[in-house]
C-alpha cells in the first residue's frame, strides 16, 4: 500500500470509532435554554411596553435588544455564561444573547494585551464573520431591492 | 563504543539516574484520583499572577526548584536545564530559565515534551557531557486554550473527541551518581503523519507516531510488551489509545493490562474532560508524582514512558494541513 491509501484507511478507520455526539438531549438542551431566552426577552418587552405606555414599538424593541445584550455581557464577565453554553449550544448561541457573548469572551480574555491591539483589535475575532456576513448581505438585497424598483 | 542499538534506540551503558522529581497541578486536576501524588496543588489556577502566562511560567520555575531541593542540590550544581512547553516560541520555558543561572537547551516536541528532555538529558548525562540535568516542562489550560481554540468565557460546545489540556508542570532531575531510577534504553520518535487533520481529535493523529515509537523499541530492544510491568502514555485520551492498541495489534504486539495512559487517568470520569488530559503537563505531572512513586515502592520494576505530541500549529490547522504526530519513549529499571 502507498501512503496515500494508509492515510485513507487509517481516516476510514478512525472514522467509525468517533464518538458520536448524542442528539436527542442537545436538540432538547438548545430548545429548552434558547426558547427561554426568548421568553424572557418577550418578557422584558412586554415589562417595558406595560411601565412606559407612552414609548412606540421601535423603541420599546430597541431597548429590549440592549437590556438582554447587557443581561448576556454581564454573565460572560463573572464566568456563567460558558457554563450555559456547555450545555445548550445553538440554544445560546443564535439568540442575540450569544453574539453579545462572542464579543464579550475575547475582549476579557485579550485585555492583557493591552487596549488597543489587544482589547479593540481581538474584540471582533469570533463575531468578526457575523458582522462581515451581515454588511455584505445586506448590501447584496440593498442593489436588489434598487434593481426591482426601478424596473 | 557504539550505543546505538537497532534503527532508533540508544542503550545507556552507565544508565543515568533519575534521583528526584517534583510535580504541580491545577485545582482541576487537584480533585483527580491521583491528587494525593501531587507535591503541590494550586488553589486558584491564575497562581496569583497578573496573568496565566505568568502563572504557567511560576509553575515550571516552582517545579524545577522543587526537584532541585527535592534532590538536595543547589541550582549551582545542575548543569544543563533541557525544557519546553506549547506556547509560542517557548516562552515558559526561556522565561523561567532567566531565573534559574545554568546553561540552558530549549525543547519543542508538543506534548512528548517531558520523555524527549528526559532522553536527551540521559544521552548528555552517559556520554560524560553533564553530571546532573533538570528535564522540566508545563502547561497550562487557559494559555493553551487562548492559544490553540477560543476565548475561555466563549459559550460554545466541545466536540465528544476534545481532550482538556492538563495545568501542570513537572521536572525531573537526573544525575550520573545517586540513588534512583535507571533510564536504560531511549527510542527517538518519527515525525508520523496519517492525514488527520481534525484539531480536535488529537488522539488520532497521534496514535500511529506512538505505535509507531513502540514497535521500534520492541524490535531494537528485543523485547514485547510482556517483558514490562507498565507501559504508559503520555495523552493519547480514550480514543487514542483504543487506536493505538489497535494498530499494535496489526504490527504484531498486543497491549494488555499493563497498557495505561496518562491522559486517560488524570481526571476522573466525573470531570467532564471528554477524551482525557493533554498537554506537556499530563505526562509531566503524571511521571514525576505517581510513576517515580510506583517505582519506589517497587510496584514496577521495568517500565515505558512514552510522551506524545501533536506538532501543530494554529496556523497549519487553519490552513488545512495534517496533523503530524511524535512520540518519545524511555525505558526505566527500578534503581537499588
Amino acid at each position: 500500500m502507498d501512503k496515500e491509501q494508509i492515510n485513507i484507511s487509517y481516516c476510514k478507520f478512525v472514522e467509525n470509532r468517533l464518538p458520536k455526539t448524542k442528539f436527542f438531549p442537545s436538540l432538547l438542551w438548545a430548545f429548552l435554554v434558547g426558547g427561554l431566552i426568548c421568553c424572557i426577552g418577550q418578557g422584558i418587552n412586554d415589562g417595558l411596553s406595560a411601565i412606559f405606555p407612552a414609548l412606540n414599538k421601535d423603541d420599546i424593541q430597541a431597548y429590549t435588544l440592549i437590556i438582554l445584550i447587557f443581561l448576556a455581557s454581564f454573565l460572560t464577565g463573572i464566568g456563567v455564561y460558558d457554563r450555559i453554553g456547555a450545555f445548550a449550544g445553538a440554544g445560546s448561541i443564535v439568540p442575540i444573547t450569544g453574539f453579545s457573548n462572542s464579543i464579550a469572551s475575547p475582549a476579557i480574555e485579550f485585555k492583557n494585551e493591552g487596549f488597543i491591539f489587544g482589547l479593540c483589535v481581538k474584540m471582533f475575532s469570533v463575531a468578526g464573520p457575523v458582522i462581515v456576513t451581515g454588511i455584505a448581505s445586506s448590501i447584496l438585497v440593498g442593489i436588489i431591492y434598487l434593481i426591482v424598483g426601478i424596473i | 563504543m557504539i550505543k546505538k542499538v537497532g534503527e532508533n534506540t540508544v542503550k545507556f551503558t552507565v544508565p543515568p539516574k533519575i534521583i528526584s522529581g517534583y510535580s504541580i497541578v491545577g485545582p482541576k486536576e487537584g480533585l483527580s484520583p491521583f491528587a494525593k501524588y501531587f507535591d503541590y496543588i494550586l488553589r486558584n489556577d491564575d497562581f496569583n499572577e497578573k496573568t496565566y502566562e505568568r502563572a504557567e511560567r511560576k509553575m515550571l520555575e516552582q517545579a524545577i526548584c522543587g526537584a532541585i531541593d527535592k534532590a538536595n542540590l543547589l541550582s549551582t550544581d545542575i548543569d544543563i536545564l533541557l525544557s519546553g512547553d506549547l506556547l509560542n516560541q517557548i516562552i515558559s520555558a526561556t522565561f523561567s530559565a532567566r531565573q534559574i543561572q545554568t546553561s540552558f537547551i530549549g525543547l519543542f516536541g508538543a506534548c512528548s515534551t517531558m520523555t524527549e528532555s528526559l532522553a536527551v538529558g540521559a544521552c548528555l548525562v552517559d556520554g560524560g557531557f553533564a553530571n546532573k540535568v533538570a528535564c522540566a516542562t508545563c502547561s497550562h489550560f487557559s494559555t493553551a486554550e487562548r492559544q490553540f481554540r477560543f476565548p475561555l468565557e466563549l459559550g460554545c460546545q466541545r466536540p465528544p473527541t476534545a481532550q482538556w489540556t492538563v495545568t501542570g508542570a513537572g521536572c525531573s532531575i537526573i544525575s550520573r551518581e545517586g540513588k534512583g531510577h535507571n533510564i536504560s534504553y531511549a527510542t527517538f520518535g518519527k515525525v508520523v503523519d496519517f492525514g488527520i487533520n481534525d484539531m480536535n481529535n488529537m488522539g488520532a493523529a497521534m496514535a500511529p507516531a506512538a505505535a509507531d515509537t513502540l514497535k521500534n523499541l520492541f524490535n531494537d530492544t528485543k523485547t514485547s510488551p510482556n517483558d514490562y510491568d507498565l507501559i504508559i502514555t503520555g495523552d493519547l485520551g480514550k480514543l487514542g489509545s483504543e487506536l493505538l492498541v489497535d494498530l499494535l495489534e496489526s504490527y504484531g504486539f498486543n497491549l494488555k493490562e499493563n497498557y495505561c495512559d496518562c491522559g486517560q487517568m488524570i481526571f476522573s470520569n466525573t470531570q467532564k474532560s471528554f477524551m482525557g488530559g493533554s498537554g506537556c503537563g499530563c505526562s509531566a505531572s503524571m511521571i514525576n508524582s505517581y510513576i517515580l512513586r510506583k517505582l519506589d515502592d517497587g510496584d514496577y520494576k521495568k517500565i515505558i514512558l512514552m510522551s506524545t505530541g501533536a506538532l501543530l500549529s494554529t496556523t497549519s490547522a487553519q490552513q488545512g494541513e495534517t496533523i503530524p504526530g511524535i512520540a518519545h519513549a524511555i525505558i526505566i529499571e527500578k534503581g537499588k
